[in-house]
């Protein structure tokens, strides 16, 4: 070995790390922004300084109750709920090396979302209940969606057709289930439909915070397992990683995080979706895409919220824009899918 | 890096679904040599040598490293020990090469550990091993066929495993980067003593660079042992169903194959 390829490897790694803090650093100042201009902005705008006095607990007239009980709730589930999103995504696409192959393409968010508006809607549950629900449908449809197109092991193209005919039964599950609410109301019809944070609680936010909390770190420690995974299941595996164990470990954190982020807000259209081709795109391949993918998902949604709710004279629920964002890249995708001859 | 080990195949049955691959084969890895893997399309090669990496367990028999079962060994410990390169390893989108060459040091790496002096070094000596130090910085996907096979070689030496599986490490290579890659092997082989075992379609080739020639017929050992004496015209009609006339290759001294096909042959 000569000293000049030492240098030239260890200048490598130093650079691929160096762009990841940067890219981390930029996503979470963005993020905070992002954030605080959600707490700020509304029929009255409120000062960063009235908004750190709601947030310390003193009472400000007027933004105690609208940042305190309306804004602070939306824009910390929305946080929260877009990092869920865009972790559950990247996982699955990661591991089925298929950015086709997202959460709320293969049917899991749907299963979620049906749990949830039947546990609700028929069941009459509370939020515990309803997340409970949400999860077992996930990890469910992940099982059944995994198991049927399984074939002396999973292609990634048959298990996306499988999961999108899934998703539509789903789908069509969720609005039967909406037709037969007693008092049919449209919000709650956008919200389990395309996701929305209309009245958001602060008890919906603490759920999805514990769930972060705890499902987070799990998925976390498998990063690297994932990382490895990106050089298919054989090589990953001549590499030491136990493929049955990390899939396990990781279907189980991110539907978790996927179902609890659902029963709250809906699910919001397409942020899993997104989140891990970006996050992909501005990391260069940098790392573990987990966090910088939560990061996205974040934004995505702080924003999304912003431009709904904000931008245009009716104010439209949040998947509403997610959805018109992440439409044409699903159709690109596919484009792109078909010339390259049916793999990604 | 010059440690042998032993590798032997017992009385192993291997298949996917109610279809049976390889039946009852027993085989022994000749420590620090070179080992050939040959047969016919289907006959069980790849399935083979996956199994000998723990990648598919077999329904009877064994795999032995050291005396030690491979399917029960730790996954990290066996692949600081044996390596393999799968014929067709997937390249992240714009993964650069020194990153794809690095990540064969996953078995050395506990979960929380930091990037050593170690990896980087590993790395760096793979790189020169194979000549794609100058490519470090290039994206996988621009490479060349055979500039890619030589990076997978790199990642598979930054491993640093005593023994190496290679599955096909030739396919889809040009006949200059076929035997580039195979001298590459070779000088592995002789510097370090790591013992290879690789499958390989091109039986002269095999015949030229392997010490040790395995040939597989419908999932049963054919015949093993020196090239010169498994490559003859019963083994190739056995194994491969086709007439053929084996001469002593004048330019080493090994066993060439010649096809004997219905057209164009004169004798």
């Amino acid at each position: 070995m000569t000293t000049s390829t030492l240098d030239a490897v260890v200048r490598s790694r130093v650079r691929r790390s160096r762009r990841r803090g940067v890219v981390i650093g930029i996503l979470v100042a963005l993020v905070v922004i992002a954030y605080a201009v959600n707490l700020m902005v509304g029929e009255t705008f409120y000062t960063p300084y009235e908004i750190w006095r709601v947030i310390l607990g003193e009472t400000v007239p007027g933004a105690s109750f609208t940042v305190g009980e309306l804004r602070l709730p939306r824009a910390t589930l929305a946080a929260l709920a877009g990092f869920c999103f865009g972790l559950g995504g990247v996982t699955f696409q990661t591991m089925l090396r298929n950015p086709l192959a997202s959460p709320d393409v293969i049917g899991i968010t749907s299963g979620a979302s049906a749990a949830a508006a039947f546990a609700i809607v028929i069941l009459g549950l509370s939020e515990t209940g309803v997340s409970v629900f949400a999860i077992v449908a996930g990890l469910g449809v992940a099982i059944v969606v995994y198991t049927l197109s399984f074939r002396d092991g999973v292609a990634g193209t048959r298990l996306i057709l499988i999961g999108i005919g899934i998703a539509a039964m789903l789908d069509s599950a969720t609005a039967y289930v909406l037709s037969q609410a007693a008092q049919w109301d449209l919000q709650q019809a956008q919200r389990w439909l395309t996701g929305s944070l209309n009245g958001a609680t602060w008890d919906e936010t603490v759920q999805v915070l514990v769930a972060l909390v705890v499902l987070g770190p799990l998925l976390l420690s498998q990063a690297r397992n994932l990382f490895m995974l990106q050089l298919g299941d054989d090589t990953a595996a001549a590499l030491g990683v136990r493929l049955e164990r990390t899939r396990i470990l990781v279907i189980v954190a991110a539907v978790g995080l996927l179902a609890f982020a659902t029963a709250a807000t809906g699910p919001i259209a397409f942020v899993a979706f997104l989140s891990g081709p970006i996050a992909a795109r501005i990391v260069g391949g940098a790392g573990s895409l987990l966090v910088p993918a939560g990061l996205v998902g974040a934004l995505l949604v702080l924003v999304a919220d912003l431009i709904g709710q904000y931008a245009f004279d009716i104010r439209y629920p949040v998947g509403v824009i997610t959805g018109v964002l992440g439409a044409p890249y699903l159709v690109y995708l596919l484009i792109r899918t078909n010339r390259a001859g049916g793999s990604l | 890096m010059t440690a042998t080990h032993s590798l032997e195949v017992s009385s192993l049955e291997l298949g996917y679904g109610d279809r049976t691959v390889i039946e009852s084969l027993d085989l022994t890895v000749p420590p620090g040599r070179i080992t050939a893997i040959v047969g016919a399309n289907a006959c069980g090669k790849s399935t083979l040598l996956r199994s000998m990496s723990r990648l598919l367990a077999p329904r009877t028999g064994h795999v032995l490293l050291d005396g030690r079962e491979v399917h029960k060994m730790p996954a990290k410990e066996l692949a600081r020990t044996l390596g393999l390169l799968p014929q067709s390893p997937i390249a992240p989108e714009g993964i650069t090469v020194s990153d794809l060459v690095g990540r064969g040091r996953n078995p050395h790496q506990r979960l929380l550990s930091r990037w050593s002096r170690e990896d980087d070094i590993a790395v760096a000596a793979a790189l020169d091993a194979t000549h794609t130090a100058d490519l470090a910085d290039r994206s996988v996907d621009e490479l060349s066929g055979g500039q890619r096979q030589r990076v997978w070689i790199a990642m598979a030496l930054a491993q640093q495993t005593d023994v190496l599986l290679l599955d096909e490490p030739t396919t889809f290579l040009d006949v200059s980067h076929q035997v580039e890659v195979l001298d590459l092997l070779t000088d592995l082989n002789q510097t370090r003593g790591t013992t290879i075992v690789m499958v390989l379609h091109d039986l002269n080739l095999a015949a030229r660079y392997a010490d040790h020639l395995i040939a597989l017929a419908d999932g049963k050992l054919h015949a093993a042992g020196d090239p010169a004496e498994v490559l003859t015209e019963d083994t190739v009609r056995a194994v491969f169903g086709l007439d053929s006339q084996v001469i002593t290759d004048p330019t080493s001294g090994k066993p060439l194959m010649l096809p004997l096909g219905r057209h164009h042959v004169t004798v």
